[in-house]
């Protein structure tokens, strides 16, 4: 062999794929965003630098409805959902194995497994009859949904978080006469406080991302973001849906930055 | 007097149901608004469709699932295949079987690529995947549309660059599908097979090279072998969701080029055959179940070891 230095990790030509792997992941977005700053009325012809999508969109009623509607399902649903995975992972962890544990795994993860569309489906069949019986066709529907999905997420990082937890530091407590709900709250629940806080934090970004079922499930004049927008694609589009589509997308990047330094600090 | 044994059997008891009474919030939630539908709609397939959409209740009926992959003609009754129907399930599996290979083509490169990087900016890579992955599906979808379209960037860069006299016509075909579901479900192939790949013992690559083993051979017979679990679940990861696509396939594949998730929707829109509708769910449902059933035994085989 030559003189020449032999990296036993490096495979010919993976850089490469790597790097039109990047390419390709960023290009779309930026060309999304590109466009939404545009001033002309095109999508695709460049006129100039603008904010006036931006303005357009946030004057827009239909996109401060659908906005407003999005944040409040988002908001109520990841609260809850978290609350109801924080009681359940406490339940299913740091136990010895009984009778209904496996279930229980089984049962809240399946909203994991089940495709979309066809969670989408059975709801529309399920609350469109309940929608008759009871006449209520308010939000509750979207929540109660919303809630359903995100559990599994909220679960995931709660659960994590409770498994890596030294039970000691409890035991510790009661041994010092502290009742079993002042042992919750002034031991249990501040270790586990990361965890919670990542898992209201994806389940937020999972309810605020949903357009399948939020699509199904919705009684007209429902429309969140998503739907929205979904629903403006079908027509010629103006760049006020990239601006819109900007603005969701700087909140997510936002959200999935804190929560990767979130976890970096635990770790 | 209750003896030592009593008590803590008492105590195990209570504990047992107080762990049943934290985890209902959570239960039942998912039985009414997840699982419990899934039944309901299982009962919907049998029973015969009504007039104008939903069904006529309790009136049991087949033709729900018999008319998924079959049709009676109208006139003389004889019974042949649904071509439509099969030729939306025979897309809908060549298109996520083909976004599986490509992803792999792909991510696998990608991956390694970040799994070889010095620790403290592998982190960063990681971070660039993650970022699209949480990024909103359908502005991801529609990212796409926006270079593919007539009027987008690869169109306008070709016939820039003189390739092309005509803009390529990819809007509207199983191609755009296919262009948007790789773009879109990329980062659940690469993030499962980093983690595979960061536990990679680079020893035995030395050993497979020591052995006179070449490149190709190496990364055949000995990587690749050692990553395999990564590479399975990415693959259940992109196959499940590709499976049951609704957005990527209505937004860039128009009407005509539907998927299975368009062919439920049409059947509680327009179509106003719901048993039928939920058949197909089903049905949908049987294969991705079957694939995680493979995938499980899979990884119970390839031993618990690797993640």
């Amino acid at each position: 062999m030559g003189s020449k230095y032999f990296d036993i990790r490096t495979l010919p030509g993976f850089a490469f794929v790597a790097m039109v792997t990047f390419f390709l992941l960023y290009l779309p977005i930026a060309a999304l965003v590109a466009y939404a700053f545009n001033a002309g009325s095109s999508i695709s012809d460049w006129e100039g630098f603008s904010f006036r999508w931006f303005a357009s969109a946030w004057q827009n009623t239909a996109v401060q409805d659908a906005a407003m509607r999005s944040l409040v399902i988002a908001v109520v649903a990841s609260t809850i959902a978290t609350a109801a995975a924080t009681t359940a992972a406490l339940a299913t962890t740091r136990t010895n194995a009984y009778r209904g544990l496996t279930f229980k795994y089984a049962f809240i993860n399946t909203p994991l497994m089940v495709p979309e569309i066809v969670t989408a489906v059975a709801l529309l069949i399920v609350f469109s009859r309940v929608k008759i019986w009871t006449g209520y066709s308010g939000l509750g529907y979207l929540i109660a949904a919303h809630t359903a999905f995100c559990i599994p997420f909220a679960y995931l990082p709660i659960r994590a978080r409770l498994e890596s937890m030294d039970s000691s530091l409890e035991r510790a407590a009661q041994d010092l006469y502290a009742t079993p709900w002042m042992t919750f709250r002034r031991v249990t629940m501040p270790l586990l406080r990361p965890g919670i806080i990542a898992g209201f934090m994806l389940a937020f970004v999972i309810s605020l991302d949903d357009v399948v079922i939020t699509e199904f499930v919705k009684s007209g004049g429902q429309d969140t973001l998503p739907t929205y927008m979904l629903g403006q694609l079908r027509r010629e589009t103006t760049p006020e849906v990239n601006a819109i589509a900007t603005v969701f997308l700087a909140l997510s990047v936002l959200l999935v930055t804190a929560f990767f330094f979130i976890n970096r600090r635990k770790a | 007097m209750a003896t030592a044994r009593e008590v803590s059997d008492r105590a195990a008891r209570r504990d047992v149901r107080d762990r049943w009474l934290l985890s209902a919030p959570a239960l039942i939630v998912i039985f009414f608004a997840a699982i419990g539908p899934l039944f309901v709609m299982l009962a919907y397939s049998f029973m015969a469709k009504g007039d104008y959409g939903d069904v006529k209740f309790g009136q049991f009926s087949l033709d729900g699932w018999f008319s998924v992959f079959l049709q009676r003609d109208i006139f003389d009754d004889t019974i042949t295949l649904a071509d439509a129907h099969l030729s939306i399930f025979w897309r809908s599996v060549r298109l996520s079987v083909i976004t599986t290979v490509l992803t792999i083509a792909l991510g696998f490169p990608t991956a390694y690529f970040i799994a070889t990087r010095p620790r403290h900016t592998r982190e960063i890579w990681v971070f660039l995947v993650t970022i699209p992955f949480w990024t909103n599906l359908l502005i991801r979808t529609f990212a796409m549309q926006e270079v593919i379209r007539n009027e987008g960037i690869l169109n306008t860069l070709l016939i820039r660059l003189g390739i092309i006299a005509q803009p390529l016509q990819i809007m509207y075909t199983d191609a755009a599908i296919l262009f948007g579901m790789v773009y879109v479900y990329l980062p659940l192939m690469v993030l499962p097979l980093y983690a595979s790949m960061e536990k990679l013992d680079f020893r035995l690559v030395e050993a497979g090279y020591d052995l006179y083993a070449g490149r190709l051979q190496v990364l055949r017979r000995v990587i690749f072998p050692l990553v395999k679990p990564g590479v399975i679940a990415g693959s259940i990861l992109v196959f499940i969701p590709s499976l049951g696509a609704y957005v990527i396939p209505r937004v860039l594949g128009g009407g005509k080029n539907m998927m299975l998730g368009n062919l439920i929707e049409m059947q509680f829109g327009a179509g106003r055959n719901w048993p039928l509708g939920a058949a197909i769910s089903i049905t949908l449902m049987a294969i991705v179940m079957v694939a995680l059933l493979f995938y499980v035994r899979n990884t119970a085989r390839s031993g618990a070891g690797h993640g």
